[in-house]
């Protein structure tokens, strides 16, 4: 025990190292170290940056996922919309179709009433040209006929019947436009 | 033990207050220790701070093998709580002083000397230990002298000899008339006195909180005898918040040891002024 005070005694001062402890401490220091530095952070490291990637995976996947979403979403809008123009479109070509199927309806009509009145026309002229006709013959021949019995003569020379009822006619009809113009 | 009246532990007699012996107070024969083998003269010996550096070498690799070895990308408890350690150096310490890119080569340098002066303080509250491995000088001295070298070695290889011998003194041209002075001064603490101050910081703390247990520790039981007994009381709760505060002082002193070091290699990797 005498030993221990004697040593006591002479390291007094705490402050000077004891070089065997040191010597331990620097041992036990580099085993720590060694198998932290060269085995054990190294494995943790790699862990951690596999747990990094794998939760910046998951979040560019969720991303990923959120932008196919809205590429979905704003794809159906768009058909959404196309399908809504279109039916607009068809509607507005449906109504053109059908003014202009209206618009040509009347138009044939009209067309159909204006050659139906046209031919009317023409009808009205020929009857008319062909009743002027018949009468102008009936009223010479009625006019030769009586002027014959009134005159007793027949007048059989058919280029002179023709001038005198031509005459005759003639002075009618000047007579008739005097009239007209005079009234 | 002993029954030598300067070594002995109180708790070792029956001698208590009012039994008319003196009070045996701890002091620096608290911090020696008879060797478990060996020589005390020669050098050549094992005592209880090695078996503690030992034993506390074996908890620190053992832990971090158990978490580490295998480790998972989806962690288990033991995984959980070593990483939140291993992340509260490197985020915390070495990449607050030294920068992501710079600190990055330090950061198992700094996991190991946290690690491992936290444990050597811890051996302080442990039963059956019971004594922090750190408030003996030489192993503060020997993790000081690791940092001391290291940064060292970065100050000249970043800079260069005359750089580093700038670096190492504030060189500044501006400071004018007085920068011989200023030079002087900033050798002497930086080159000298650093190392001494960045030991026996932890040194003095965990050899100071053990006298503090020590103190309270063998006043309980020496005051335990008549009217004494309620003073041991008292001291008796003083040695339950005395623990719980070193509890606290060993991690800071472990932080604090640490982030010393750090600042020591950021001061060494700076460009000089």
């Amino acid at each position: 025990m005498n030993l221990l005070v004697l040593a006591a005694e002479e390291a007094q001062n705490p402050l000077i190292p004891p070089i065997p402890e040191l010597v331990i401490g620097l041992i036990a220091f580099v085993i720590v170290f060694g198998f932290l530095a060269k085995k054990l952070l190294p494995n943790i490291n790699k862990v951690l940056d596999e747990r990094r990637e794998a939760i910046e995976g998951g979040i560019e996947k969720a991303e990923a996922a959120q932008t196919e979403a809205q590429s979905v979403l704003e794809q159906y809008k768009a058909q959404l919309a196309e399908a809504r123009h279109e039916a607009a479109r068809l509607r507005q070509d449906a109504l053109e179709q059908g003014t202009a199927l209206k618009e040509e309806l009347r138009a044939e009509g009209q067309r159909q009433r204006e050659e139906i009145i046209a031919a009317g026309h023409t009808q009205i002229e020929a009857d008319r040209k062909a009743a002027s006709h018949a009468l102008r013959q009936d009223v010479g021949k009625l006019a030769t006929d009586l002027a014959g019995k009134l005159v007793g003569e027949s007048l059989e020379d058919h280029a002179r019947q023709s001038r005198t009822i031509d005459r005759f006619l003639s002075e009618l009809e000047e007579k008739a436009a005097s009239n007209g113009a005079a009234r | 033990m002993s029954a030598d009246p300067t070594t002995v532990l109180a708790f070792e007699t029956d001698c208590h207050i009012f039994d008319g012996c003196g009070f045996p107070a701890p002091g620096l024969h608290s911090f020696l220790f008879e060797p478990i083998f060996g020589d005390a003269d020669s050098n050549i010996y094992f005592n209880k701070t090695m078996l503690l550096a030992l034993l506390g070498t074996v908890v620190i690799v053992g832990f971090f093998w158990l978490a580490f070895r295998k480790p998972k990308v989806v962690p288990g408890k033991l995984q959980m709580v070593a990483e939140a350690g291993y992340d509260f150096v490197r985020r915390g310490i070495v990449y607050e002083t030294l920068g992501k890119k710079e600190g990055e080569k330090y950061v198992p340098l700094m996991v190991t000397l946290f690690f491992f002066v936290w444990i050597m303080n811890l051996w302080s509250i442990v039963p059956m230990a019971q004594f922090p491995v750190t408030a003996i000088i030489s192993y503060p001295a020997a993790l000081a002298a690791i940092v001391y070298v290291i940064w060292m070695s970065v100050t000249f290889k970043r800079h260069g000899f005359v750089g580093g011998f700038k670096n190492l003194t504030g060189y500044d041209k501006s400071l004018g008339p007085v920068l011989p002075m200023v030079m002087v001064i900033e050798f002497f603490s930086n080159v000298l006195v650093r190392p001494f101050t960045h030991a026996v910081r932890l040194f003095a703390n965990m050899f100071a909180g053990h006298t503090l247990l020590l103190l309270f520790t063998i006043a309980s039981w020496y005051l335990l005898n008549g009217i004494g007994i309620a003073y041991a009381g008292v001291s008796f709760v003083m040695v339950l918040v005395m623990t719980a505060f070193e509890l606290f002082i060993q991690a800071v002193q472990a932080y604090v040891f640490v982030l010393l070091a750090c600042s020591f290699i950021q001061g060494a990797l700076a460009e000089h002024h």
